[in-house]
């Protein structure tokens, strides 16, 4: 089963921590991966730019509709994201508990559908 | 063969058959379904031919073929190739399965896990076990607690596609997260029988039926993890106050305090079981809060008298209580231990210090303690004002009165 991990923290924190620490959690970000391309969970995953950069589309009566910003304004934003191969939500639980950004902001897990056929 | 020879078997055994047919099936939703339907087919079939001599292994059996034929009749439909895996599997599957009593393993403990998975919100928890473990229909836990009958079959539904849709495993927890896991169990069971201890809204003081469940899944806990101490605890903990529930009301239904019980109406069958296991709890060295709570409760059950209380022993619980679990309500109880082994005033003391960090400024029980240590002092105008607050803050009726009666007799004695 696979599921995709969503990295959400508060991007104003991040611009604000020490470059020493940004340098730190970095180097933890790259171990995190490695481990999990060892273990052969790893499906992908990406870092994201800023929120300032997102653009968010609607389609409505069939007028595309395109807006600044994210979908939602909340104090964390959307950072970066895993997919991952876990066996039950509880494995992805635990490799979710494991990425350095679960410390300091979220980590949704969504289970990615399967589709018939 | 009567109906209510069915009606016990029903209620012993849903839980545990049903937590096997999850195993078999491998699917929540199809299972609960399906073993529905297996015991209405005996609720049909055994009055006139009489119960089968493995009535567990039966309905394990009925109910396996009734979800075979589900997901033929959806596979047909839908020609989803998972499912006509899983048609496979289960065809093949060998037919003995539980055909021997003792052959058939107890896998409730998985059910439990599953149920009360920190994934699935905290009332799903509590309804999904009831639903499962207890065989409760949707209707009697809406009635329970006090919902529409539709808003709570959509909250086990919701939970119950969670439970699919994300992979919630059937499992026992590993040991690196048992305590935790086993910890959000164990809420869960007490918040079951809270509910039907001290009801939060409504007219009934007592919704025994609840307070019943709660102690028949704390047995189950017991049954299935014998070695854990806190299990024990928790079951002690609610027999002993179970056994007070008769006289916790009078004839009007109104609340009566610990002090004022007449402890002849205590259930001595149930303190005994509950002194025993609270003993069992604390062997373990380190005990928990359950056991805490259980050896509180204890105290109290020994006494029999109020005043035979032995109040130090219990401010030193409360103590090593709040150090586990750091609470208001905690330190407020440990206040009012405090204030009858040291004297009023220094539980007014701890009273004023919960009330400086400006906690459990809403909480009824806290005003209506601190109103009585004001009447132990003859503070009678305070002790009316704070009963007042309480009064505002309070839910259900018999407290209410409660509180009216303890205003009244203040106010007269100024």
């Amino acid at each position: 089963m696979e599921y995709l991990l969503l990295i959400y923290s508060s991007e104003a924190g991040n611009r604000q921590r020490p470059a020493a620490e940004d340098q730190a959690i970095f180097g933890e970000y790259m171990k995190f991966t490695q481990d999990l391309n060892a273990s052969g969970k790893n499906r992908g995953g990406n870092a994201l730019e800023g929120v300032s950069t997102a653009t968010t589309v609607r389609v409505r009566n069939g007028k595309t509709l395109v807006t600044d910003g994210p979908f939602a304004e909340t104090k964390e934003q959307l950072g970066g994201y895993y997919l991952v191969d876990a066996k039950d939500l509880d494995e992805a639980i635990a490799i979710a508990a494991r990425i350095p950004g679960a410390r300091f902001g979220s980590i949704e897990v969504r289970p990615i559908m399967k589709l018939p056929g | 063969m009567d109906t209510g020879a069915i009606d016990n078997f029903y209620r012993e055994q849903f839980g545990r058959i049903l937590a096997t047919v999850i195993r078999l099936v491998g699917d929540f939703d199809l299972a609960e379904e399906a073993t529905q339907e297996a015991f209405a087919t005996a609720l049909e079939q055994w009055p006139g031919e009489g119960m089968p001599g493995n009535p567990r292994a039966w309905v394990i059996s009925v109910a396996r073929h009734k979800a075979i034929d589900h997901i033929r009749r959806r596979a047909r439909f839908e020609e989803r190739q998972g499912e006509l895996q899983r048609l496979i599997e289960l065809e093949n599957a060998p037919a003995d399965d539980g055909a021997q009593e003792s052959g058939v393993p107890d896998e409730r403990l998985s059910l439990i896990f599953t149920c009360c998975h920190p994934a699935i919100a905290r009332d799903a928890q509590v309804a999904l076990a009831l639903r499962t473990l207890c065989g409760l229909t949707t209707e009697e836990i809406a009635r329970a607690f006090v919902m529409p009958t539709p808003t709570m079959a959509q909250r086990l539904v919701r939970a119950k596609r969670k439970i699919t849709a994300a992979r919630i495993p059937y499992q026992v927890p590993p040991p690196e997260t048992l305590a935790e896991r086993l910890d959000a169990v164990m809420t869960v069971i007490y918040l079951v029988f809270n509910e039907g201890y001290g009801a939060s809204s409504g007219d009934t003081l007592l919704r025994t039926d609840l307070s019943a469940e709660a102690i028949r899944l704390g047995r189950i806990l017991v049954e299935l993890m014998p070695a854990l101490a806190e299990p024990h605890g928790l079951l002690a903990l609610m027999l002993i106050q179970n056994s007070r529930r008769d006289a916790r009301v009078d004839a009007n239904g109104d609340l009566v305090l610990m002090e004022d019980q007449d402890r002849s109406r205590w259930h001595g069958e149930e303190i005994v079981e509950g002194l025993r296991l609270t003993a069992e709890a604390m062997r373990s060295g380190q005990p928990g809060p359950y056991a805490l709570q259980a050896a509180i409760a204890s105290e109290h059950a020994r006494a029999s008298r109020a005043e035979d209380t032995d109040w130090r022993s219990i401010a030193k619980l409360y103590g090593m209580l709040v150090e586990q679990r750091p609470s208001p309500v905690i330190e407020l109880n440990r206040a009012v231990a405090v204030a009858m082994a040291e004297g009023p005033e220094r539980g007014l003391e701890l009273i004023a210090a919960i009330q400086r960090r400006r906690a459990l400024r809403d909480y009824f029980l806290m005003w209506s303690a601190k109103g009585d240590l004001e009447r132990r002092l003859g503070r009678f105008k305070a002790a009316a004002d704070s009963y007042r607050r309480a009064l505002e803050l309070v839910g259900t009726a018999p407290e209410r009165r409660f509180l009216q009666k303890r205003i009244d007799e203040v106010e007269r004695v100024r």
